[in-house]
């Protein structure tokens, strides 16, 4: 009878015994809903963040969980398959009753669910580094936005430090995440005086694997005697193929760098690293970073985990500060009501694990620090550079015409996620 | 006189003998106390590097250099390898090789061993690449007087890539007590590159003459750069004859460097053929002789691939590390076996109750390609599997002009082409062979002769993707073994297959080496996603024109 009563709720017949199971569901716990793929293309990255939730929850429950009530996870797999995306967002918000999401990697997923969560007025926290250009009143973003990542790293490699990069080789997977980076780089670079014939712009097929023509042409575009590092936004599996052709054909990295933004220690796990020291990646945490909280934190994800293999990577310690700063936003509120938390959301701190203290911005970006690493043969990256302090996340890029104009806060008078003017005039 | 000499000799030696024994005594102490100098010179530089500031990092490196000490040598070399440390305790620096979760330190100073330690009492010193580059060229120099020929060409080239101010007056010693012809000769290179900029005509027009045989990319964009103009209007070559010199070397050597490229076009497209023919040369037995329409080919080479990881573990827990490099091969038998294991069950269990059925089977096999990931997805996790290259086939060989071709690339070719023979000569020869064609001929015919042809359905299925299996081996060392992998193949085996002309093994490699050749040649001019697409509708131009691909079977099997 429970069962047959449940199904009918869940199919949504009856909207009054709806409304009435979600109420007495969110009595017993709290509902957090984990949105990353499981399966197809996007598992090798997304599974990690599943399970860091996982660890998450577990360590909230021990101390108690939040409001006196326990906290319950609620896993779908949304396969890769964008559209599912939004289907399981969906099945979240209005089946499970979650009181909040964490979730996504690829852009194209986020761009699918969000008109879910506005619709529905959900709370998401999206984990990965993006090419900004978006603020949503319904997401959190807790991954860099390209100020936070690809800017701070070409500055870098611009620097005496850096080996004072002139040439530049800006090579992407072909989708929304490189086309925008490498046209806000392309546009910061030029504004630095780069002429337009020292860059080289290149998109490849996802999973593209034959990279020979691809590093000649690097090879021959480095030979003109200026300093030439590549600009990577290559994404998932085309890496591993693409770093062992450089590797083959004798590329070292004192003689062009190459600086990834998709590139782990996740990822890294796959690869022989011995030819590849000293490739760089820009990220906001790495996991060889010499601080007690993160020793700490690495020490009870591998018990949990009962692996001391797995690493722990930049998307996995975005939900760790997403996950406490709802936490603390929540206690804050005293309810998980969307409305009455976002609003607690507003300069929560949470500490990060590398130092300093990430802040959560009326743009729904956080503020963080900048660490740029090379790669080492064990698959860790040792930081060889690192912002002095916390970068805020601009959501809208400087550098292009048009976003530099438009403005994202969420609290009064602005509330506006793209406005050139603030919604509501003060005087 | 000789008289008086040869009473003077034997004095004098008296004399020398003696001397040489005052020297030996100032001296004796004296080295005792160089050695304690130098050993404070070298701990003074070496503390230098346990900083955090690369600037100052740097000023050690140089420092070190100087010293021209062998165990300077030994710390840099640490350095740039990560394994030099300091030891959180007393600040000194170590070098210390991890041996699982213990670092086994050793003094880089007196070379003792100073016991272990763990991960949390010493802190790496980071090199970055700048420092690294530094790094190669203070060795470079230190090695430019070493007695084996390798390491000295190795120093030669490692202080042209990052010379400083010194490096013109060592390249000139270096060259003259040089008795080795290729390291002179790219010594003279060398010095060359560094005297085009020099304030002496004669040097610039000797160092002009000597570059322009060569056919180096960085060679030319050196003397392109002689070409320019100062920010003030002047040319950075002020002698117009000898500009004249430059803009006809510049066109020389770019006329030989077109002719490098097509050549690495050619090379390329052969490598990338290869790869293609490996990918589809079982699904030219399923699909091809079979007519099975098998979309989990791919996973066929999946496992393959994900064999070969397998064995490499076992051969690193069991084997003494000097076979590691042979697991490959021990790969290829247990790939065949596996995946071909897997082509019986799948044959027996679900395709041949869809013979006839193309659709049915077109959308079986793709679910059994699903459940295959998603096993190995289950088993192995959903991150990629390292497979590592083994020495013998890593590295590049260099032909000139900028145009390198990587040894395993080399490897693929040749292992591609073997395979395919064995599989024809097996085919052609073998009893298993003439059945399996007899079968596919005429199956009533072959059945009444007392063939019995499920099992020689199941072996030619197990046959085709034993081959995709041993294709995985080759595969998972250019591409990521990850649960995917066989979905990157899968398109691209199709479209050699029917290009080639389904059914013909010799349709096959002529349909992959001529995709993957004008493939590479569209890559340069079209970019990479273009030239996929500018290939594909060739084929469906090709395909309208001659539905039966390059190689057509003729006769009563086409009919079939």
């Amino acid at each position: 009878m429970k069962s047959g009563f449940k199904t009918i709720a869940a199919a949504g017949v009856l909207a009054g015994s709806l409304a009435f199971s979600g109420m007495a569901q969110a009595a017993d716990t709290i509902k957090v809903g984990i949105l990353h793929s499981l399966s197809g293309t996007m598992a090798i990255s997304e599974t990690a963040l599943k399970d860091v939730m996982l660890f998450m929850i577990d360590e909230q429950n021990k101390k108690g969980g939040l409001l006196g009530k326990q906290l319950e996870a609620v896993v779908v797999d949304p396969a890769s398959d964008w559209p599912l995306f939004a289907e399981k967002a969906r099945e979240l918000i209005e089946q499970h009753k979650v009181d909040v999401v964490f979730g996504n990697w690829t852009s194209v997923s986020r761009k699918s669910v969000l008109p879910v969560f506005e619709e529905l007025n959900g709370m998401l926290f999206y984990p990965v580094q993006y090419e900004g250009e978006e603020s949503s009143r319904n997401i959190f973003y807790t991954g860099a936005a390209p100020n936070q990542q690809a800017i701070p790293a070409v500055e870098y490699l611009m620097s005496e430090e850096g080996g004072s990069v002139k040439r530049w080789v800006l090579a992407g997977t072909d989708y929304v995440y490189p086309r925008t980076t490498n046209k806000i780089l392309e546009s910061f670079l030029k504004a630095k005086g780069v002429p337009a014939e020292d860059i080289m712009i290149n998109y490849t097929p996802f999973g593209h694997s034959d990279w020979q023509t691809i590093v000649s042409d690097i090879k021959s575009f480095a030979s003109a005697g200026k300093k030439t590092a590549v600009v990577s936004t290559v994404n998932g599996d085309a890496n591993v193929p693409f770093y062992k052709e450089l590797g083959n054909q004798g590329i070292k990295a004192e003689d062009i760098p190459v600086v990834a933004f998709s590139v782990g220690e996740e990822e890294l796990a796959g690869i022989d690293t011995g030819p590849l020291v000293g490739h760089l990646a820009a990220w906001n945490y790495f996991m060889s970073v010499d601080a007690p909280e993160n020793e700490d934190l690495i020490k009870k994800w591998h018990a949990f985990i009962g692996d001391d293999k797995r690493v722990f990577n930049d998307p996995m310690e975005a939900h760790y500060i997403g996950f406490n700063m709802w936490a603390q936003a929540v206690e804050q509120a005293g309810t998980t009501n969307i409305d009455a938390v976002r609003q607690a959301m507003y300069g929560q701190e949470v500490p990060n694990l590398t130092g300093g203290i990430a802040v959560m911005n009326t743009n729904h970006h956080l503020s963080k620090p900048v660490l740029i690493g090379e790669i080492q043969d064990d698959g860790q990256f040792a930081t060889v550079w690192e912002t002095d302090g916390v970068v805020v996340g601009d959501a809208w890029s400087d550098f292009l015409p048009e976003s530099a104009k438009l403005t994202a806060d969420w609290t009064y008078p602005w509330v506006c996620g793209n406005c050139e003017k603030p919604k509501y005039v003060t005087n | 006189m000789s008289v008086t000499k040869k009473h003077v000799a034997p004095r004098c030696r008296v004399v020398i003998f003696s001397i040489l024994l005052a020297l030996l005594a100032i001296i004796a102490p004296g080295e005792a106390l160089q050695a304690q100098q130098n050993d404070a010179a070298l701990q003074q530089a070496l503390a230098g590097l346990n900083v955090r500031s690369f600037k100052d990092k740097t000023a050690a490196v140089v420092a070190l250099g100087e010293l021209g000490d062998a165990r300077a040598v030994v710390a840099l070399e640490a350095l740039t390898e990560g394994r030099l440390y300091g030891r959180k305790s007393d600040q000194t620096v170590v070098i210390a090789d991890r041996d699982d979760r213990i670092y086994k330190l050793t003094d880089p100073v007196s070379g003792a061993a100073l016991g272990e330690a763990g991960s949390r009492d010493i802190k790496k010193i980071v090199a970055n690449n700048k420092l690294r580059g530094i790094i190669r060229g203070v060795l470079g120099q230190l090695a430019l007087s070493s007695s084996d020929p390798g390491l000295r060409l190795a120093a030669v080239e490692n202080v042209i890539a990052s010379p400083t101010d010194g490096s013109l007056a060592l390249l000139k010693r270096a060259r003259d007590r040089e008795t080795d012809v290729g390291i002179r000769a790219k010594l003279e290179t060398g010095i060359a590159t560094l005297e085009l900029g020099a304030d002496d005509i004669t040097l610039r027009r000797a160092a002009v003459s000597r570059l322009a045989d060569g056919n180096d990319p960085e060679i030319k964009s050196l003397l392109e750069r002689r070409l320019l103009k100062n920010s003030d209007g002047s040319f950075v070559e002020p002698d117009d004859a000898l500009r004249a010199a430059v803009q006809d070397a510049v066109d020389d050597i770019n006329d030989r460097l077109a002719l490098f490229g097509l050549a690495e076009d050619l090379i390329f497209g052969i490598s990338l053929g290869s790869v293609l023919l490996l990918a589809a040369i079982g699904l030219a037995i399923t699909f091809g002789v079979m007519g099975v329409i098998n979309m989990a080919h791919g996973e066929m080479i999946m496992l393959g691939a994900y064999t070969t990881f397998v064995v490499q573990e076992i051969f690193r827990a069991t084997m003494p590390a000097e076979a590691f490099g042979f697991y490959l091969l021990a790969s290829i038998p247990a790939a065949f076996v596996v995946a071909a294991a897997f082509g019986i069950l799948i044959e027996r269990g679900c395709i041949r109750f869809l013979y006839g059925r193309p659709l049915e089977t077109l959308l079986a096999t793709w679910g059994v390609s699903l459940i295959l990931q998603q096993m190995v997805r289950s088993i192995f996790g959903a991150n990629n599997r390292e497979v590592a290259n083994p020495d013998w086939i890593s590295g590049a060989i260099s032909i000139g002009g900028g145009v390198s071709v990587t040894v395993n690339r080399v490897y693929i070719v040749v292992f591609a082409l073997v395979v395919v023979a064995a599989l024809a000569a097996f085919i052609r020869y073998s009893r298993f062979g003439l059945q399996m064609r007899a079968v596919t001929q005429n199956r009533g015919m072959a059945s009444s002769m007392g063939i019995r042809t499920g099992q020689v359905d199941a072996l030619t299925f197990a046959l085709g993707s034993g081959i995709a299996g041993v294709a995985g081996v080759a595969l998972s060392q250019i591409s990521n073994v990850s649960p995917n992998l066989g979905q990157n193949f899968i398109v691209d085996s199709f479209m050699v297959v029917v290009f080639g002309g389904v059914g013909s093994l010799w349709g096959t490699i002529v349909g992959a080496f001529g995709l993957g050749i004008v493939n590479k040649f569209l890559e340069p001019v079209s970019g990479a996603i273009l030239g996929k697409v500018v290939v594909l509708v060739i084929i469906i131009l090709f395909i309208q024109k001659r539905p039966r691909g390059l190689f057509a079977l003729k006769g009563r099997a086409a009919e079939g």
